[in-house]
This record gives structure tokens, sequence and C-alpha cells, in this order.
């Protein structure tokens, strides 16, 4: 349909994005192909270790549930995102192909093992996370693919992740974010991901503040270290939102909060955050 | 921009009622629940999914009718401010809000009894943080929040047990 339609046709998801932009005739599309009355395209189902979501599965749909939440950090995504309203209607598909530079899920897929299945008239195929998002609202779909299913892998026991936002009320996006998942064995770091929200065109992976902890025990010294490195790690810009020193400083306290949380949820403690608000 | 756009027909039910209508496909759902129905209760605040002025309940779930086209709303079950008075009792929403004074000019409370009545419905006994979290999509510029609070937190109290 999408071919047939031509290079000005747009899929609605949740439209909690589109509609918004539309109003504000940043997008244009000559036709919108509404999504929303396909069954079977909403489900969180668990499978072989790895969780897959379907695209229109709403942001509250995957707060809600009991399987998400075996991801810790999945949940403090899904939860933070917006408001109620918003988390009704906008769906984690759709989220991902729009790829805002201030979207929350990218920014924890990308501390996680995740595919996006896409589904095009040549057929489906699964694009891993790390290539999925090109630039600010740009991803590796074709013009007449859509995202078929997200598929995220349950991390391993030992593994712990958390997502912190600031955010200056519930309905904008976050002024920055941060988003952790770490394997401990002991006391020491095994394994770490990082990436960092709202300060770059794309998500930011900060290689630096992973190495830092990598080996190491979660004290003072290696959390410094880390919040050291996002702070170089970050490119933001000066907006309304804040100036870019500002942000510098705000992801690397968020990305500290965020490393004793996972460090702690790792260990199998139940720990609940909430993003931060002005 | 084609010189006119074709209408669709959409069926639907608003507070219980059954609709049929003819709507052109770009119109929004608070356009039409307030142009061609008339039901003038769900406001337009900010116009850009932000305020929570135009909340209503699609199919029992809280959206803002300014980020929603009409034709989507085909074959769901919508409920507006002007359904919760039943038989010319008050809900006990709207009570509450009366009785706690939880509203100043007016603008944003049917979008906030909405979300309540969302949160309500899922949870009757809902907590401090439930309550805030329940109505952080709504905009009061009153600034009324503390009593809007204790409103929900009344309602919660007087519909336990009903």
């Amino acid at each position: 349909m999408l071919s047939q339609l031509g290079d000005g046709a747009k899929l609605l998801a949740g439209g909690q994005s589109l509609i918004p932009l539309m109003k504000l005739r940043f997008a244009n599309p000559t036709h919108l192909v509404d999504l929303n009355f396909i069954s079977g395209t909403s489900y969180i189902k668990e499978d072989q270790g790895v969780l897959r979501f379907g695209p229109l599965t709403r942001h509250a749909e995957i707060e809600a549930s009991e399987l998400a939440a075996r991801i810790p950090i999945l949940h403090d995504c899904a939860a933070g995102i917006a408001d109620v309203q918003v988390r009704n209607r906008g769906s984690i598909g759709g989220s991902l192909a729009e790829a805002d530079p201030s979207g929350d899920w990218a920014v924890v897929l990308d501390t996680l093992d995740a595919e996006v299945r896409c589904l095009g008239s040549n057929g489906e195929r699964t694009v891993p996370f790390g290539d999925f998002i090109k630039d600010a609202y740009t991803t590796a779909l074709q013009t007449n693919e859509l995202v078929s299913e997200v598929i995220v892998k349950v991390p391993p026991k030992g593994s712990g992740g958390a997502y912190l936002a600031f955010k200056r009320s519930a309905p904008v996006y976050p002024t920055a974010s941060a988003a952790v998942q770490l394997t401990m064995e002991g006391d020491v770091c095994k394994e770490a991901a990082i990436a960092l929200g709202c300060v770059g065109l794309t998500a930011i992976k900060s290689k630096d503040s992973e190495a830092a902890l990598r080996g190491q025990p979660i004290t003072d010294k290696t959390l410094t270290s880390a919040a050291e490195a996002a702070r170089a790690a970050a490119d933001p810009q000066s907006d309304m939102r804040g100036s870019a020193d500002y942000k510098r400083v705000l992801v690397a306290a968020l990305l500290t909060r965020a490393i004793k949380v996972a460090a702690r949820r790792a260990r199998g403690e139940q720990v609940k955050v909430r993003h931060i608000y002005a | 921009m084609p010189e006119s756009i074709d209408k669709v027909s959409i069926q639907f039910r608003v507070n219980g009622k059954p609709h049929q209508l003819q709507v052109e496909p770009r119109m929004l759902l608070v356009e039409m629940l307030r142009e061609e129905l008339d039901l003038t209760g769900t406001h337009v605040g900010c116009d850009t999914t932000y305020c929570g002025a135009c909340t209503v309940l699609l199919n029992g779930a809280a959206v803002k009718s300014c980020t929603m086209f009409a034709v989507q709303a085909d074959a769901a079950e919508i409920t507006t401010v002007e359904g919760l008075e039943k038989e010319g009792q008050l809900h006990p929403i709207q009570e509450a809000f009366g009785d706690a004074f939880g509203l100043q000019c007016g603008y944003c409370t049917p979008g906030i009894m909405l979300s309540a009545l969302q949160l309500l419905s899922k949870n009757g006994q809902p907590g401090e943080q439930d309550i805030r979290k329940a109505i952080a999509g709504n905009t009061c510029r009153c600034t009324g929040y503390q009593n809007i609070f204790k409103a929900i937190q009344l309602a919660a109290q007087n519909m336990k047990g009903a």
C-alpha cells in the first residue's frame, strides 16, 4: 500500500508525535495509513530468553506488564514517558520509527541486546538495534518498510539496569536522561552498557563510562570517572531546556544515580525509581 | 491539497449513546465532539498534546482528544464529562470536586475529572503518588493542584463500596 501511495505517505501508529508534527506543518503527508485497526500488533510475549513486543504495544501496556518488568529498565522507561494519556496511545514501534532525538526507547535499547524486525514488500529482516537508529528522525527502515516487532534479550542473572530522566514537567521530553545496564560478579562490575539521552542527535553510547566501570567495584572513584566520561561524551545543544554546559552536568549526575540503582538491582534488590522533575 | 475531501462514515458511542456521522478524515476527535455533537464540556487548551484539557476516555482509557483523528474513534466507546452525571445525579467525582473546592476557573476540570475516572476505575485506593501520576498530563493554570488532589482523594473515599 505504501509503495502505491508514493513517498508522501506516512504510517500512523499512536500518533502522539506525528499528529503534533502535522499540526505544526513539520510533517505534511499526502496520505496517512492508520495502523491502529490491524489486530495482533499489540503484544508482549516471552520466547526462549527474549521478550517480543508487538509494534503497536502501547507504553501503558509495557508499564503494566509483569513480563516486561522482568527487565526493570524497560519498566522505568515505559512508566516515565510523558503522561497517562500519551502512554495510552503512544507505541514502542511508532516511537522507534520516528527516532526523535529526545525519544526514550532508543536510549534504553542501546544498553540491551535488542533487535528490530522490519517488514516490507520484499519480506522481513532483522536489524540489530545498534544499526537501527541512523540519525535524528532517520532509521534503517526503507520507505516501504515498517517495524513489525521489537525483540529484547532478557539479561542474565546478576545483571541489573536503570533508566533515569530529568523532565521539566510530565508531558514534555526529558532535558537529559541516562540508561545503565550492569552485570555484577560480587562487588565487581563484569559488564557495563551506558547510553545518554537528549544530549545529541541520537542516543549516545558512552564507551569511556563503560570502560571506567568494567572490571572495577562501584566506588566513589569509579562513579566519578564514569560521570566525567559521560560529561565528555555528551554533545548537547543549548536550547530552551537549558545550556549545553548545564546538560553535561545534568547527564553526568543522572548517570551516577542510575549506576547506583543498576548495581543494587544487579544484586537482586527491588528498587523503584521515578524520573526527576524540575 | 485536494479541493474537496471525501468524508468517511464512522459509528461510535458517546456516553452510551450511539452515533453515526460523516466526517473529514482530518477532523480531530475533539472537534467532532464539540462541533458535530455540541458536547462542549471537552475543552481545547493548548492543542499541542500538553495540557490535557481535551482528555476523554476512549474505551475506558484516558486520551488527549486533540491528538487523535475522529475517524480513529470508529467503533469506540467514548466518555466525556457530560457522561459523568446519571439521571440528574452528579458523579461522586463531580461531587468531590465541589466539596473539596477542586476547581477555580474550571477550564481544566473536565479533563482532570476524566483522568481521575480512569484512575479510580482501575485503582479504588490510590496512594499519593498514584494520584499525582494520574493527573500529571493535566495542567491547571490556576495552579489549584492541592485541592484537585484532595478532591480525587475524597472521591476515592466516597466511591468505596459504591
